[in-house]
C-alpha cells in the first residue's frame, strides 16, 4: 500500500532489509526501541530472579517430611513441623471456591452470549462481572465477613471462643472454610465466564444452524452441542480460577483465621471441618514470615516455593488444554 | 389475510447484534421477525412465465405460494410460488445471490434466525400452514443440509443419535439407538465404511464423509422433506458423485429440494428445475424442457452459459 502511495514501486529492488536498518530511524524511535527492549528483558529478568531465589531456598528447606506433617506450634524451627494442613487448606479451599465458580459463571456467559436479552440486563450482568473482578480481594473478603457475621448465616461457621469462654453470646463467628470459600469462588468467577463467553462467541453460526435445522430448541442445542464444544474453555478459566483462589491470602487470613491446623468445628463429620477454621499456604507463609507470629522464615520459604510450583502447574495446565484445543479444532 | 404473530423468539444472533431503531411504534425493537402475511404486490416481469404443473412422481408435500423475503437491504426472494412432491428432486439454479438459498432457508423457517429478515406469503407443508407449526416440529420434518459439512464435535454414532434424541421427554438408550443410527447411516451410504469406528469423532472424517454423515443426520428422523444448500460445492469430484447418486437413492422416501450453482449437476440430479433471477422465479419446468428447451430468453441465456 505504501509503496503504491509513494510511487516507489517503480524504483529499483532495494536491498533486503534496508527499511529495517536502525540508522535511518529518528533518535527518539531509536530511543523507545531501547527502552522497549530494556524493558522486556528486565521483567524477565525479575521472573527469572524469583523463580531462582525461591527454588534455591525452597530446595533448601523443602523436605519431603514437611509434606506429610502437620505444623506445631514451637518457637524452635526444628520442632514446628509440617505443611500438610496448608496444604489440605488450599486443596479444600480451590475445591469449594471452583464448586461455586463454575456454575454460576458458566451459566452466566451461556445467558449473555445465546440470550443476552433485554439488552440493558446484559451490559449489567457484564459491568457487575468486571466490577467483581476489579474489586481488590481484601475488600471481598471484609464484605464476606460483615455477610457470614450476621445471625441468618451464623450456621456456616465455627464461633470462637477467644475472649469469652463457651457460647455466652460473646463469641465471634464469621469464619470458616465455607465462608472463605465462598467469597474464594467470587475471584474465579470472572476468569471463567471470560473464557466459556468468548468459546461460545468463537463458535461457529453453522453449528448452531445445523442444531436448529435439525429441530432442536434452544436448550437442547446449548446442552448437548455448545457447551461440549466449550468444554476445554471452561477447563481452561476452572484452571485460572484455581491458581487465583490459591495464590490470595487476604481472604484467608480474614475468613478462615489464622490457626496453624484445621480445627473441626460442632460434630457434624464433614461439614465440621466446612465450619471450622484452617490455614492455606499463602497464610502460613504470611504468619511464619518475619512479618508475621511465627517467625519460622524456612517454613515460610518452603510453603512460598510449593506455591510457586503450583500455581507454575497450574498455568503450564491452561497451556497444554490450550494446545490440545487447537489441535483438535485444527482438524476440523 | 392478517399480520401474524411473533412466531420466534430472537435468535442468538439477533442477540448480539445492535438493534436496530424500530420506526414502528408498536413494535419494541427486540421483536424483529415478524410474519407478514400482508399481500406483497407481484411485479410481472415481462418474460415471467405461467408455471407449468408437470407431471408429477408422489402426492405434494411443500406449497409455497407468493413467497417473499426481504432483508433490511434487500429482497431475496419475489413473490415466488412453487410447489414441491415426494419422489421428485426439485433444483434451485441461478446466479449467486439470487436468492436460491434465501428461499431454501425460509421452506424450515431458518430465515427467522436472521436479525432484520422478514417474510410475506405461505409455505405448506401437507397442506398445513407452517406458521402454525412450532418450528422444532417443523424442522424435524423438513430437514436440512448445508453447504459445508458440519458434523457436530462429537462422535459419528452420537451425531446421527443427536437428531434421534430429544425427541422425547424420555431419553432413549443407546441400545434402542443403534438401529435407527445405522439405519441412518446405511441409507445415506456411509456405514460400511464406518461400521467399526462409530465411536471415533466426527470430525475426524473426510469432507465427503462428513457431508454424508450430515445427510445421514438430517435423514435419522425420516423428515418428508430433504433441503440441500449446494451439498457438493465443499466436495471433491468423486464424492460429490456418490452423494448425487445418494441423492437419487434418497428421493423415493423424500422430496428434495436441491441449491445448486453446478448446471451439469441439476442436469443430473433433478427431475424439476427453477430458474431464479435476481429473486424472481423466471421458470420452472421439467429438467429436460428447462435445459432443452427454456421458454424465457434468460433462461436460455444462463443454461447456455452466457451470464452467471
Amino acid at each position: 500500500m505504501n509503496a503504491f502511495a509513494s510511487g516507489q514501486l517503480d524504483l529499483a529492488p532495494r536491498r533486503r532489509g534496508r527499511r529495517s536498518s536502525i540508522g535511518t530511524w529518528r533518535w527518539s524511535d531509536r530511543i523507545v526501541l531501547l527502552g522497549a527492549w530494556a524493558a522486556g528483558l528486565t521483567l524477565c529478568a525479575i521472573a527469572g530472579a524469583i523463580v531462582l531465589y525461591m527454588g534455591v531456598r525452597g530446595i533448601q528447606y523443602l523436605h519431603p517430611s514437611l509434606l506429610v506433617s502437620s505444623p506445631e506450634a514451637a518457637l524452635d524451627q526444628s520442632h514446628s513441623g509440617g505443611i500438610l494442613d496448608p496444604i489440605l487448606g488450599t486443596a479444600l479451599l480451590s475445591l469449594i471456591g471452583i464448586l461455586i465458580a463454575t456454575p454460576l459463571a458458566v451459566c452466566s456467559a451461556v445467558w449473555i452470549a445465546e440470550y443476552g436479552r433485554p439488552r440493558w440486563l446484559g451490559r449489567i450482568m457484564e459491568s457487575s462481572i468486571e466490577v467483581i473482578a476489579g474489586t481488590p480481594d481484601i475488600v471481598i473478603a471484609i464484605f464476606g465477613l460483615a455477610l457470614f457475621q450476621t445471625q441468618l448465616l451464623a450456621g456456616f461457621s465455627f464461633v470462637s471462643t477467644v475472649g469469652g469462654a463457651g457460647a455466652s453470646g460473646g463469641g465471634v463467628f464469621g469464619r470458616s472454610f465455607l465462608a472463605a470459600g465462598s467469597m474464594m469462588s467470587l475471584i474465579a468467577i470472572p476468569p471463567i465466564f471470560a473464557a466459556t463467553r468468548e468459546g461460545l462467541q468463537a463458535l461457529p453460526t453453522h453449528m448452531r444452524e445445523a442444531a436448529y435445522a435439525l429441530g432442536k430448541t434452544r436448550i437442547a442445542t446449548i446442552r448437548r452441542v455448545l457447551l461440549p464444544g466449550v468444554r476445554s474453555n471452561i477447563a481452561t478459566g476452572a484452571t485460572l480460577g484455581i491458581s487465583r483462589i490459591i495464590g490470595d491470602t487476604a481472604i484467608v487470613v480474614l475468613l478462615l483465621g489464622a490457626s496453624l491446623r484445621i480445627e473441626p468445628a460442632g460434630s457434624t463429620p464433614g461439614l465440621d471441618v466446612l465450619r471450622g477454621t484452617g490455614s492455606t499456604l499463602t497464610s502460613f507463609v504470611y504468619d511464619n514470615s518475619p512479618a508475621g507470629e511465627g517467625n519460622a522464615p524456612q517454613k515460610a520459604y518452603a510453603a512460598a516455593f510449593l506455591l510457586m510450583l503450583l500455581v507454575l502447574a497450574l498455568n503450564a495446565t491452561v497451556n497444554l488444554i490450550a494446545r490440545a484445543h487447537e489441535r483438535r479444532t485444527g482438524q476440523s | 389475510m392478517r399480520a401474524g404473530p411473533i412466531t420466534h423468539e430472537p435468535p442468538h444472533l439477533a442477540a448480539l447484534a445492535d438493534p436496530a431503531p424500530s420506526t414502528d411504534p408498536h413494535v419494541p425493537p427486540v421483536r424483529r421477525i415478524v410474519v407478514d402475511r400482508e399481500p406483497t404486490p407481484v411485479r410481472p416481469p415481462e418474460d415471467r412465465q405461467t408455471i407449468r404443473e408437470a407431471r408429477t412422481a408422489g402426492p405434494e408435500r411443500l406449497r409455497v405460494e407468493s413467497l417473499t423475503v426481504t432483508f433490511p437491504t434487500r429482497t431475496a426472494v419475489k413473490s415466488v410460488s412453487l410447489s414441491i412432491h415426494q419422489g421428485e428432486v426439485l433444483a434451485l439454479i441461478g446466479p449467486s445471490g439470487c436468492g436460491k438459498t434465501s428461499l431454501l432457508r425460509t421452506l424450515n423457517r431458518l430465515t427467522e434466525l436472521t436479525p432484520g429478515a422478514r417474510r410475506g406469503g405461505r409455505v405448506l407443508l401437507d397442506g398445513e400452514d407452517t406458521d402454525e407449526m412450532q418450528d422444532t416440529d417443523l424442522r424435524a420434518r423438513v430437514a436440512m443440509v448445508f453447504q459445508q459439512p458440519n458434523p457436530f464435535p462429537m462422535s459419528i454414532f452420537d451425531n446421527v443419535a443427536f437428531a434421534l434424541r430429544e425427541q422425547s421427554r424420555k431419553r432413549p438408550r443407546k441400545s434402542e439407538l443403534e438401529p435407527l443410527v445405522t439405519d441412518a447411516l446405511r441409507r445415506a451410504g456411509l456405514y460400511e465404511e464406518v461400521r467399526e469406528e462409530l465411536d471415533r469423532p466426527a470430525l475426524r472424517l473426510s469432507g465427503g464423509q462428513q457431508q454424508r454423515l450430515c445427510i445421514a443426520r438430517a435423514i435419522a428422523p425420516r423428515p418428508e422433506v430433504l433441503l440441500m444448500d449446494e451439498p457438493c460445492s465443499a466436495l471433491d469430484p468423486i464424492s460429490t458423485g456418490v452423494v448425487e447418486e445418494l441423492i437419487h437413492e434418497l428421493r423415493r422416501d423424500l422430496a428434495i429440494v436441491i441449491v445448486t450453482h453446478n448446471l451439469a449437476q441439476a442436469r443430473r440430479v433433478a427431475d424439476k428445475v427453477a430458474f431464479m433471477y435476481l429473486g424472481d422465479l423466471v421458470e420452472h419446468g421439467t429438467t429436460e424442457q428447462i435445459f432443452e428447451d427454456p421458454r424465457a430468453t434468460r433462461t436460455r441465456d444462463y443454461v447456455r452459459g452466457a451470464f452467471g
